[in-house]
């Protein structure tokens, strides 16, 4: 299969990849660079499972070319972690019971990442709309968006 | 669910783009891919091609001439939506797209791939048939303007000939004073419609309505206005009475059929339900 | 002694991993060298394979093999029953494969195995597939008339009628109020967020295979796929990552967990199968979907005096390995936490060409649940009582237990239930919604809303045996390793084990690691399904513990030179009676490895009460949930 280059960043590092212009991009990600936090929970745009940052943006890494990463900037829920500590929106999962399973969680993180940098003051209403597009089956979304609710702190105060 | 093989073209201008697709009837323009990538992940197409939308300049633009809106095909729902200028000329389209799909598909899905997929239940479409918006379509005989009552032909099918591109999207600014009123019914945040409508209309110095624009979503095999309820309340003043039976000609005017989502008459009668809820809406009545 | 960690609310040590992705489930095993297997699913519900034609896709370039029945040895493999089997159900089983009639759309006609899931998927498209249509069985009534039969030589489209009885429910009931009603319950199925997925390894010079992403009852699925393939169930690893929702679903055996090792068996390479969504919306077990006529009988008091009728289950087109718990279930807990001194209900289960259903969350339960209590509303409408005061009257009380319930035909076991205090939970969901305030909104339309309040009382059964084992291990760096045959299933069960074992030992839960899930671990052990892993799983940690606190004290009178009975143990130490102290550590190499067993013949019942405070709006159908 005739592959493409593409150079692109991941997660801050400038990456060199040659995939094949049917290879979505998440599983670029997860085969090609071993970033398996990104999960594909469904391949076809439905779950938000593989949600991952497009120069920022919350985007589905199922719904976009590998190639299309060309020349942007990507960032993985490893990238949103560090080993030392929780992230406060990670802990505040943690601390409300907000995963189970734990397989939506990358994208559900991801996501309010997204939302929370853009939109510190997000009420409630907001976040269970941005967060539509991620399907979780074990929670029943009520501890997700107080864990999101919670973290907001810590985004109102690095805005400061 | 691995998509079938393709080869993949970035073209940086329109031309490129246009003789790629021209050069091979198989070759598909690829926008946002947040409809196209799903029907191939789905193996319901097989492109040879993909020709990239993305890196073609200036085909993002959103700007304002002569009291017209006019957005550039590959500007991505987020976009639109935090646009300035839509939200002074257009706050019915920005109404309109806080319910297309969800949050990661607003950030990549493009008004252009919209238009082009021809979703019966898509929102843009609606508010494009209600708002009398103009398509502008760009293909090898050069560039060419299309009353978007032309341009829907059926479900996923449109007026645009072989490699033809849709540009850009030219809405009239609202006149500040215009009432209008959008709803839709899904099961779930962001699924696509059951039912939607897109209402509009101004009203005259005593009070009546004049010039009502409705157009449904999901109430048909393609994007549809919807004449008969504007027929109602054209010259009426607006009250629960006049706006349902606006709504009460409205499901009759649906033809949606039945399908896994509910039956037929499900569907009308939620057609009328949203049309009265669009109108109450934009008339500022509160129903029972 | 700190307070015990059982019964506080503790931060899931899961949660660390799962939180950055960096979980481990099946298809995050870095497995570069495996091929890649996709399934050639059947288009039709019902038909005859008039041809299978498989030469040009085998020529694709990167197509290592396909395999069919043909491949495999007729007959092929049929998957046994796990859970409540009988031999008249064996002819219902499904092949692993099909063989010359498919009879649900997404049933396995043969697999690709290729350098690619991509490559494998294109091959499919070039398999030569022609299937001659026979009539679809859809609905339990089509079954009934059978137009066509699923199973030409079985004479009917009734695989079995299942009957639950206690007291005499054919008897007169002078005087009684007799409430029936039809009622039905739609399919549902898991949609676990991760698909299910496989990775088999052969060793062929071990004569050795290693399957990676089992679940929920791993044993089990090695003792049948051993049986399958000829091989010493020894011979056989079954491996279990992180995984991403079970709902009963997942770690049932499946085709695809006989043909995936079967494959890299055959081809003496490792293959990986990823199901796609669309195949777990057509392969995976389904559930629910039953109808039922059923009479409620009170005295005019109030009393139930009995109920009788007859539920039919649309099982799908085969009888799989949990398949028979649902039927079971609808009859046999009808009842539920109340006293209905008389019962006949009849299950019949109906062979239908849709995709064969299995255990879903509370299997059977949920079902009944909905008849019993919506018939317990109608007979309070009928009565002109309150709705609480119905229930109440009738739920079992704890005076009354141990109260046995309906016994159900074949496996015949009787049940009863042991404790509980129904009444109490009762009364405590009705504070907890605010009950007495919702009354007057029940019925009433507000803001285009019609407010709809109710409750309902359950029970629900656990701790399946026959037994649970666990093994603890001292280490040289005073950490204990605890192995359990409990499965992970995406429940925070490390967490809760680790609670349990912290507590008996008196040690941290940072002393401890545990391991869980996979056959590696331990020789027998049995998993995670029926409300099990933690009272099973956690109580054979609990024996284990008590082995493990022995040794420890013996090793330490040896080295302190006193009497076991008179070591005190502390967390990670041992003191003497004249204080002299040695560490947990300084003993491992005297410490055997403790192992632990809980056998259990008598099924739990745990209670609850729900209520609900809904709105609807008429005009769309849209139920929002206030409450």
């Amino acid at each position: 299969m005739p592959t493409l280059p593409i150079d692109c960043t991941v997660n801050g590092a400038a990456t060199h990849l040659d995939v094949a212009p049917r290879t979505i991009l998440a599983d670029a990600l997860r085969q090609d660079l071993g970033l398996t936090g990104t999960h594909v929970g469904c391949a076809h745009g439905s779950c938000g499972a593989c949600t991952i940052l497009l120069d920022g943006a919350a985007v589905r890494s199922c719904l976009m070319l590998a190639v299309q990463a060309a020349g942007h900037a990507i960032t993985t829920i490893e990238g949103l972690s560090n080993p030392d500590a929780l992230t406060p929106l990670q802990a505040a999962f943690r601390k409300h019971g907000a995963l189970q399973c734990g397989f939506c969680t990358p994208g559900m993180i991801v996501t309010a990442h997204a939302l929370l940098s853009a939109n510190p003051d997000a009420d409630a209403d907001t976040i269970r709309d941005m967060l539509s597009g991620n399907l979780c089956r074990c929670t029943g979304y009520i501890s997700i968006i107080e864990a999101v609710l919670d973290a907001r702190a810590a985004y109102q105060e690095a805005r400061a | 669910m691995k998509l079938p093989d393709f080869t993949y073209a970035a073209p940086t201008d329109l031309r490129g783009a246009i003789s790629l697709l021209a050069a091979d009837p198989a070759a598909r323009a690829l926008a946002g891919g947040q409809s196209l990538i799903p029907v191939l992940a789905f193996r319901l197409g097989a492109p040879s091609m993909l020709v990239d939308l993305s890196n073609i300049a200036d085909l993002d633009k959103i700007e304002v001439n002569n009291a017209r809106l006019r957005i550039g095909a590959m500007a991505r729902w987020a976009a639109v939506a935090e646009s300035p200028l839509v939200h002074t000329h257009h706050p019915l389209l920005r109404a309109a797209i806080s319910h297309v799909a969800h949050y990661q598909v607003r950030n990549r899905g493009t008004i252009g791939g919209s238009l082009a997929h021809a979703d019966p239940a898509a929102e843009l479409a609606a508010v494009a048939l209600a708002c009398d918006a103009t398509i502008i379509a760009q293909g090898p005989q050069g560039q060419r303007r299309i009353a978007v009552a032309d341009f829907f032909c059926g479900a996923l099918t449109t007026a645009l000939t072989p490699a033809e591109l849709v540009i850009a999207l030219e809405l009239p600014c609202m006149p500040t004073d215009l009432r209008w009123g959008f709803a839709e019914f899904a099961r779930r945040r962001g699924d696509f419609a059951l039912a939607g409508a897109v209402v509009h209309f101004s009203l005259d110095a005593a009070g009546a309505i004049i010039n009502p624009h409705i157009a449904g979503i999901g109430a048909s095999d393609r994007p549809r206005r919807l004449t008969a309820p504007e027929t109602v309340l054209a010259g009426q003043a607006p009250s629960l009475a006049i706006l349902r039976a606006a709504a009460d000609v409205a499901t009759a005017e649906t033809d949606a059929a039945d399908d896994l989502h509910g039956s037929a008459a499900y569907r009308r009668s939620l057609a009328g339900t949203m049309v009265l809820r669009a109108l109450a809406d934009a008339c500022a009545i509160t129903l029972p | 002694m700190n307070a015990p960690l059982v019964g506080q609310p503790i931060e899931r040590i899961e949660d660390l991993r799962l939180l950055r992705g960096a979980g481990c489930f099946t298809d995050d095993i870095a497995a570069p060298d495996a091929l890649a297997a996709v399934i050639l699913r059947s288009p039709l519900a019902h038909g005859l394979i008039t041809r299978l034609d498989t030469e040009a896709a085998q020529k694709l370039p990167g197509v290592v093999s396909i395999i069919t029945a043909r491949t495999i040895g007729m007959p092929v493999p049929t998957i046994p029953l796990r859970l409540a089997p009988l031999a008249e159900l064996v002819p219902y089983e499904q092949p692993v494969i099909a063989q010359d009639r498919v009879r649900y759309v997404g049933e396995p006609i043969a697999m690709v195995v290729a350098t690619s899931a991509a490559i494998a998927e294109d091959a499919l498209d070039l398999i030569e597939l022609e299937i001659a249509p026979l009539p679809a069985i859809v609905t339990n009534d089509d079954a009934a008339a059978a137009a066509a039969l699923l199973f030409p030589d079985s004479g009917s489209n009734l695989c079995i009628t299942y009957t639950a009885r206690l007291g005499d429910a054919a008897q007169e009931f002078p005087g009684a109020i007799i409430v029936e009603d039809d009622f039905s319950t739609q399919r549902h199925t898991a949609a676990t967020m991760e698909t299910r997925g496989l990775l088999a390894r052969w060793d062929a010079a071990r004569g050795h295979l290693t399957v990676h992403g089992a679940a929920k009852a791993p044993w089990a699925g090695r003792r049948m796929l051993a049986r399958q393939l000829g091989l010493d169930e020894f011979s056989i690893d079954m491996i279990a990552v992180d995984v991403g929702g079970g709902f009963g679903m997942r770690g049932e055996f499946y085709p695809e967990d006989f043909l995936v090792p079967f494959a890299a068996r055959h081809l003496d390479r490792p293959v990986k199968w990823i199901e796609d969504r669309r195949e777990h919306l057509l392969s995976a077990n389904h559930a629910r979907e039953f109808d039922a006529h059923l009479q409620l009988i009170l005295s005019p008091a109030g009393d139930i005096l009995a109920v009788r009728g007859r539920a039919r289950c649309n099982l799908g087109a085969y009888m799989r390995a949990n398949a028979s718990i649902a039927p079971r279930n609808v009859a046999q807990f009808f009842s539920g936490p109340y006293r209905i001194p008389n019962i006949a209900i009849d299950t019949d289960v109906f062979l239908t060409n849709k995709t064969p259903t299995g255990t879903y969350r509370g299997p059977g339960r949920f079902e009944t649940d909905f008849f019993r209590e919506r018939l317990l509303d109608l007979a309070a409408e009928r009565l002109g009582m309150d709705r609480v005061v119905l229930r109440r009257r009738n739920l079992i009380t704890s005076a009354q237990m141990p109260h046995p319930i309906a016994t159900v035909s074949a496996p015949v076991k009787a049940e009863e239930l042991d404790s509980g205090d129904y009444a109490e939970t009762l009364d405590r969901c009705l504070g907890a919604i605010g009950w007495d305030r919702l009354q007057p909104l029940r019925g009433q339309r507000i803001n285009g809303r019609h407010h709809g309040v109710a409750v309902g009382c359950f029970i629900e059964g656990g701790a399946a045996g026959p037994s649970e084992h666990a093994r603890l291990e001292l280490g040289a760096d005073g950490m204990v390793d605890v192995f359990v045959g409990s499965s992970m299933v995406g429940q925070g069960l490390e967490t809760v084990l680790l609670q349990i074992s912290a507590d008996a030992l008196g040690l941290p839960m940072e002393r401890l690691r545990i391991f869980h899930g996979s056959t590696t671990y331990l020789r027998i052990g049995f998993g995670s399904f029926h409300s099990r892993s933690t009272v099973m799983g956690g109580t054979a940690i609990l024996n284990a513990a008590t082995t493990l606190k022995e040794a420890i004290r013996a090793a330490a009178g040896r080295r302190l030179n006193c009497a076991p009975d008179e070591v005190l143990l502390g967390a990670g130490t041992a003191t003497n009676p004249s204080g002299a102290i040695v560490n947990w550590a300084e003993l491992a190499a005297d410490v055997p490895a403790a192992p632990g067993q809980f056998d259990n013949h008598t099924h739990t019942y745990a209670y609850g009460a729900h209520a609900a405070h809904v709105g609807v709006d008429i005009a769309t159908g849209h139920v929002e949930i206030f409450d």
